[in-house]
């Protein structure tokens, strides 16, 4: 019994805090949308078996009828796997020289990784604002030391919104990476070495295959939450940046049409089940490999 | 028909395989290695003993090329080898960890080093294939290293390092990870390959008995400088210092001034009821202070004085039972612990001695090497 109790708080959890949001949001996605409050019909006045046979798939249909839906979410997934590049690019030296740096400093870079956190997501996306943006300090300082004489236009571009996603989850890519190779003993370098490889590809033979199981895990970590990104693409992309996650927002929001904006979200949550599940399925066997 | 000895040191006319010309190695303030000179021939055993931080670990890492002497010269097969990296020396390691790679399998680890030489893939296989069997591996080629016992791994390492048939392989404390019993049984192996591929092995341990067992020769360090190097025998029994008579298994040091007899025997003074007498080699000056060195097995232990020049009385203070020998620690009158060692060829129920007997020890004098320092 006492168990059974212990099992069932996670079960109980995942119920009350995801499956029945999500089984309300699936069913407003095949209601209609309605000039009431809520703001769609049926609802539970009509009465239940009312409620239930006026349900239909008219809103998906309509995602597929307009292409502005689907182009959002390829270019959201378009947006997603270039950023999620961009940082392992990026992430990888950076946590490759947090591994091989003295002992002593180890602690101090990784306080300086995570140290961004502490101040507001928000914050730091507005403050992105600040520096890209015309009169913004990089404009600013380009001019002053004379390399520019027009300003760039950075602010409401893809441009910044890779910056924006790079720069805000390149901690998720570094971490696990870091730990990857950190593990990583350095006889195996010497041992590749002594055995006739030169150190590029002692590298390429050695150090990237033992870490795959990090890079993996970073690449995941970065690239599910971009995908559905909002804050980012919307305070620093401009109109021609297409993401799904912003138009979930408009769709909710200014068009206050709750059953397509549902529709919407549930196939965002179908497309990111697919990489969350592959998440999980490496690192349950990097486990193994370990074990 | 008479069997040739292999001693190729002995032989002026010998090259070496290896040879160190002064070399010197620092890191910072810290002399690793002191100005060493070494030759090491082919198809030997050679070991490297000493105490932890002796520089024997330094001096393998520059065989291999990890690290560069600060001054000096080495060569292998008569070419100049310094600055050469470790990828391109005909030289293979064993790591003490074994550093196998965990993503490969044990037949992929082994091949790894033919691979990058670009040997072709049958040639290869068959390479690959002898190695398993020389280490009695066939069956568990397609493991993984952490899917193997100790013992099976470091056999895979012995293997990936003489797959590509290294002039030199170097053994870093091959034996320090496995328990008593299979070190032993490791250290015969070890022995027979090293005879069947008739690669010169260099070996680094910090186990005497190791080293005295599987080397052809061995080099005992001290503080990056080499005490001496000898054969297994003559580092035993006639060590060229205190230190390495110390350092090599058990002995009773005697410590006094000397005076010539005649020309070959010593009569040395420790304090004792009256003076011992020793054979030696070397030339003392009269009243010269020199240190005799005896292993407890070539002293014997007697309940009557036994004939014979060097006696000396004394009382048993401790038995050791070790199984088949039994070493007994006989305090002399002027308090000096002496230790003989003898075989227990009855039972001990039945034997002669026990605590606080007083008893006569003595050796021959011959039994002893009288050493200056």
């Amino acid at each position: 019994m006492r168990r059974f109790l212990l099992i069932s708080v996670p079960y109980l959890w995942l119920l009350t805090l995801f499956l029945i949001p999500f089984v309300i949001v699936f069913k407003i996605a095949l209601s209609d949308a309605a000039l009431a409050i809520p703001p769609y019909m049926p609802t539970m006045k009509d009465g239940l078996s009312a409620m239930f046979s006026q349900l239909d798939f008219e809103n998906f249909i309509f995602l597929t009828e307009d292409d502005l839906y689907w182009k959002a979410y390829l270019s959201s997934l378009e947006i997603a796997f270039i950023s999620t590049f961009l940082t392992l690019l990026l992430g990888y030296p950076i946590a490759y020289a947090m591994a091989r740096a003295p002992h002593e400093w180890r602690a101090t870079l990784m306080m300086l990784i995570i140290l961004p956190f502490w101040t507001s997501f928000l914050i730091r996306v507005y403050a992105w604002v600040g520096i890209l943006s015309t009169e913004g300090l990089l404009n600013r300082f380009l001019f002053w030391i004379g390399a520019i004489s027009e300003p760039l236009m950075i602010l409401n571009t893809s441009t910044a919104v890779y910056i924006g996603i790079v720069y805000t989850y390149i901690p998720f890519m570094i971490l696990p990476i870091y730990a990857a190779l950190e593990r990583l003993d350095a006889s195996l370098i010497e041992a590749a070495e002594d055995l006739g490889c030169s150190r590029v590809k002692a590298f390429w033979l050695i150090t990237i295959p033992l870490s795959k199981g990090g890079i993996i895990a970073g690449c995941f970590l970065v690239f599910i939450p971009a995908l559905g990104e909002f804050v980012i693409p919307s305070l620093l992309g401009g109109s021609g940046t297409l993401m799904i996650g912003k138009v979930l927002f408009e769709e909710f929001f200014s068009n206050r049409d709750w059953p397509v904006a549902s529709a919407v979200a549930v196939i965002l949550l179908i497309i990111l089940i697919i990489p969350i599940i592959l998440f999980q399925r490496n690192e349950q066997r990097q486990q193994e490999a370990e074990g | 028909m008479v069997e040739t000895v292999f001693e190729p040191w002995a032989d002026p006319n010998a090259d070496p395989l290896i040879s160190f010309k002064n070399v010197t190695k620092r890191f910072g303030d810290f002399v690793a290695i002191d100005d060493l000179t070494l030759d090491i021939f082919e198809r030997e055993f050679f070991a490297l003993l000493g105490p932890s931080g002796c520089g024997k670990t330094t001096m393998m890492r520059i065989l291999a090329g990890f690290e560069n002497p600060t001054l000096g010269s080495m060569s292998l097969s008569g070419h100049d080898i310094a600055g050469i990296p470790p990828n391109k020396r005909a030289v293979n390691m064993m790591f003490q960890s074994y550093a196998l790679f965990p993503h490969l399998s044990v037949w992929e680890n082994i091949a790894f080093g033919l691979r990058r030489d670009g040997v072709a893939k049958d040639v290869l296989h068959a390479r690959v294939q002898e190695m398993l069997k020389l280490t009695r591996l066939e069956k568990f080629g397609r493991r993984k290293p952490h899917q193997i016992s100790g013992g099976q791994r470091q056999r895979v390492a012995l293997a990936r390092s003489l797959a590509k048939a290294p002039k030199l392989l170097l053994l870093d404390e091959p034996l320090g990870a496995l328990d008593k019993k299979l070190r032993q049984e490791t250290q015969f192996e070890l022995m027979d390959i090293q005879e069947q591929t008739g690669t010169t092995f260099v070996i680094v341990t910090h186990d005497q008995e190791e080293a005295m067992t599987v080397a052809s020769r061995v080099a005992v360090m001290d503080e990056g400088r080499i005490i001496q190097v000898a054969t297994p025998e003559k580092i035993y029994e006639a060590p060229n210092s205190v230190y390495v008579a110390d350092f090599i298994g058990d002995v009773n040091i005697l410590t006094g001034p000397v005076r010539a007899v005649d020309a070959d025997t010593y009569s040395l003074d420790f304090g004792g009821t009256e003076p011992m007498t020793a054979a030696s080699d070397r030339t003392f000056s009269e009243g010269v202070t020199a240190h005799l060195a005896i292993r407890p097995e070539k002293i014997g232990i007697h309940v009557e004085r036994p004939e014979g020049p060097n006696s000396v009385q004394g009382k048993v203070l401790d038995i050791a039972y070790l199984g088949n020998l039994s070493t007994y620690h006989v305090q002399l009158p002027n308090g000096q612990i002496i230790k003989a060692q003898t075989a227990n060829t009855r039972r001990v129920s039945r034997r002669v001695f026990t605590w606080e007997d007083p008893v006569w020890v003595s050796w021959s004098a011959t039994a002893g090497v009288l050493l200056d320092c």
